[in-house]
């Protein structure tokens, strides 16, 4: 592992460390099954939501519909999936073709996909509304079941983050298809030659990120037993945030899958990290913002430091 | 037909003019002229947040400004509570106003040159810090505007809503600004190719500074107009302009890569998004089905408007 590369994943995982230790200062209750497991029950889906981005940012665009992504699968998940398990199966299975669709044409007309997923994000919005005008629903009992499950040792929420990062790893960073992937950010002309399908490589990548949102979308509902049109609507930023503060950059394919998944725990611990110091959650999204400068800050000095070496 | 190529922004007033009538035939020509009065208030806040987008977009990939929708509402907050809804305030919440828009262009700046990370990413982590601070300082809010200010934002001139006028203004001063000035002509090089104006010596950090600036100074204005026409600040009151601010930039034919903008189609754009979810309302279809339109149109005009992108730097 080169140097850079090494520094992109120590650097998330240190603030992570950091940030953990304390609050385990602060409130050493917290650190136990029960308290770890309430601190980042939270971040499983969210975690999944910024691997999704993380995949769509590898080949260089952005996807600006996740969060009403995830909201639409929410409300899928809550209605059909429980209802008629058949049915919701399909409709998400054509949701994550519609997103390999999209990933299809953006390539085919050279079209900006912050733009193409802006107009997405206004469907899947109204795609949820259609299915829950109302807070309802209520999630599959398999669902409910994997997020409150009680393994022995290590609480439900730290062995689906640990999950999470070695499915991502092994996809994103060791399969072929990854490494095309992340070629595909680097230097699209070369990975043609190298006898790749482009169309194909992002049409893939779209799939594949849709359908780790899709995972995302029903470890929601798990965890919130129903849903409602706008209840990831957050998402959005948060994963944005999430892949940049584990080290990602936009362009070039430069990502990293363990780092994504340690950026949305960062985000979540931030959150409640303010509990601990007594101050008011009303400054609960601005510990997130100022995490991500410092973090942002103290890379830039890192960095710093190494070119000068 | 070549004369409508050569203006992009043409195709969002023909399409208004189009829904517009659609709408008003449904009515039996009723209510068309409430319909227009309505369509120029709402579609002037997203013009004018809209404005600020396009400059921000016309600097070139990877710029956009996600602070926007944080910005209206700390601004629309703190004006109301500087003012207190006592009449003789209205300049004082005005300063206070462009002051919140000032501070966090400031800031945003600040961020993307000292930290040197993208734009996106820098804006986001501004909107997170002012929207938390909005929320703290939005708790148990219910002031109203001075009596003065909420009848000017609620009010008409010669039959054209007195918000729509201002917004007019705003996009004249944004046209002569884009087109005929120094600033304007550097940010659109800047677009086209950073490299070339760097080398050409044009003030490339000057100008950039001035984009977001300029950008949420008009998100905090039209902030605290909104909250005067709304009666009130709420915490949600920027959200939707998130997306419909890089919407109507898109809409109206300025190219998303940056560096060919043009400001005509903002306010055609902003026009057509409104009348469109009005018209479905009038068709009785509900939120759901106006919010999928409202993303089948974007991507309409995109997926037609694609293929030759300007050349990148």
């Amino acid at each position: 592992m080169r140097r850079a590369d090494l520094l992109r994943v120590l650097v998330p995982a240190f603030s992570f460390a950091a940030l953990l230790a304390a609050t385990f200062w602060l409130q050493p209750r917290a650190m136990s099954y029960l308290g770890l497991n309430l601190l980042f029950n939270l971040a499983v889906p969210i975690a999944l939501a910024t691997i999704a981005q993380m995949i769509v940012i590898a080949v260089n665009d952005l996807d600006l519909s996740i969060g009403a992504f995830v909201s639409f699968v929410a409300c899928v998940a809550a209605t059909f999936l429980n209802d008629a398990p058949l049915a919701g199966a399909l409709i998400l299975a054509a949701a994550i073709a519609t997103q390999a669709a999209i990933g299809a044409i953006i390539h085919l007309r050279d079209l900006p996909s912050i733009v193409v997923s802006l107009g997405m994000s206004f469907v899947w919005a109204g795609l949820a509304v259609l299915l829950l005008p109302a807070p309802g629903g209520a999630a599959p009992g398999w669902a409910r079941w994997a997020m409150t499950a009680r393994p022995p040792f290590l609480p439900m929420a730290i062995v689906a983050s640990v999950l999470i990062a070695c499915v991502a790893h092994l996809i994103v960073m060791r399969s072929s298809f990854g490494v095309a992937l992340r070629g595909l950010g680097g230097n699209a002309r070369s990975v043609e030659r190298a006898g790749w399908s482009v169309l194909r490589l992002r049409a893939g990548a779209y799939a594949l990120a849709a359908c780790f949102a899709v995972a995302a979308g029903v470890a929601l509902v798990g965890l919130t037993t129903s849903a409602d049109a706008n209840i990831a609507l957050r998402y959005t930023l948060l994963s944005i945030a999430g892949v940049i503060l584990g080290g990602g950059e936009f362009t070039g394919g430069r990502v990293s899958a363990v780092g994504a998944v340690i950026g949305a725990l960062t985000l979540t611990l931030a959150g409640s990290f303010l509990t601990f110091l007594r101050l008011s959650p009303d400054w609960q999204i601005g510990a997130q913002g100022a995490i991500l400068i410092l973090v942002l800050a103290i890379r830039l000095l890192l960095h710093r430091r190494e070119a000068a070496r | 037909m070549r004369a409508l190529a050569a203006r992009p922004w043409a195709w969002s007033f023909l399409a208004t003019a189009a829904v517009f009538l659609a709408t008003a035939a449904m009515t039996g020509g009723a209510g068309a002229l409430g319909l227009a009065q309505a369509a120029l208030t709402f579609a002037a806040f997203s013009a004018m947040v809209g404005l600020g987008q396009m400059f921000v977009i016309t600097l070139g990939p990877g710029n956009v400004d996600l602070s926007i929708p944080a910005c209206m509402t700390l601004s629309g907050t703190l004006a109301l509570k500087a003012m207190n809804g006592a009449a003789g305030t209205e300049l004082l919440g005005l300063a206070v106003a462009l002051s919140v828009g000032l501070g966090v262009g400031l800031f945003n700046f600040a961020l993307i040159k000292a930290l040197r990370i993208p734009p996106i990413i820098a804006t986001l982590s501004t909107s997170f810090i002012v929207q938390s601070t909005a929320i703290w300082a939005n708790r148990g809010l219910r002031i109203k505007p001075p009596p003065r200010l909420a009848d000017f934002a609620t009010g008409a001139t010669l039959g054209v809503p007195n918000v729509a006028l201002a917004a007019l203004a705003l996009a004249i001063l944004a046209w002569i600004l884009l087109e005929r000035s120094l600033y304007g002509r550097t940010v659109s090089a800047i677009g086209q190719n950073p490299r070339a104006a760097r080398l050409a010596g044009a003030p490339v950090d000057g100008a950039r500074i001035a984009t977001y600036l300029l950008c949420a100074l008009l998100a905090a204005l039209a902030g605290f107009l909104l909250a005067c026409f709304a009666g009130g600040a709420a915490l949600n009151m920027g959200a939707e302009f998130l997306l419909t601010s890089i919407a109507v930039v898109v809409l109206g034919g300025s190219s998303v890569a940056g560096g060919n903008s043009n400001v005509p189609g903002v306010w055609g754009a902003a026009l057509l998004m409104f009348l469109v979810v009005s018209m479905l309302n009038t068709y009785g279809l509900g939120a759901g089905v106006r919010l999928i339109m409202t993303g089948v149109i974007v991507m309409v005009v995109i997926f037609l408007a694609g293929g030759p992108r300007a050349p990148r730097g």
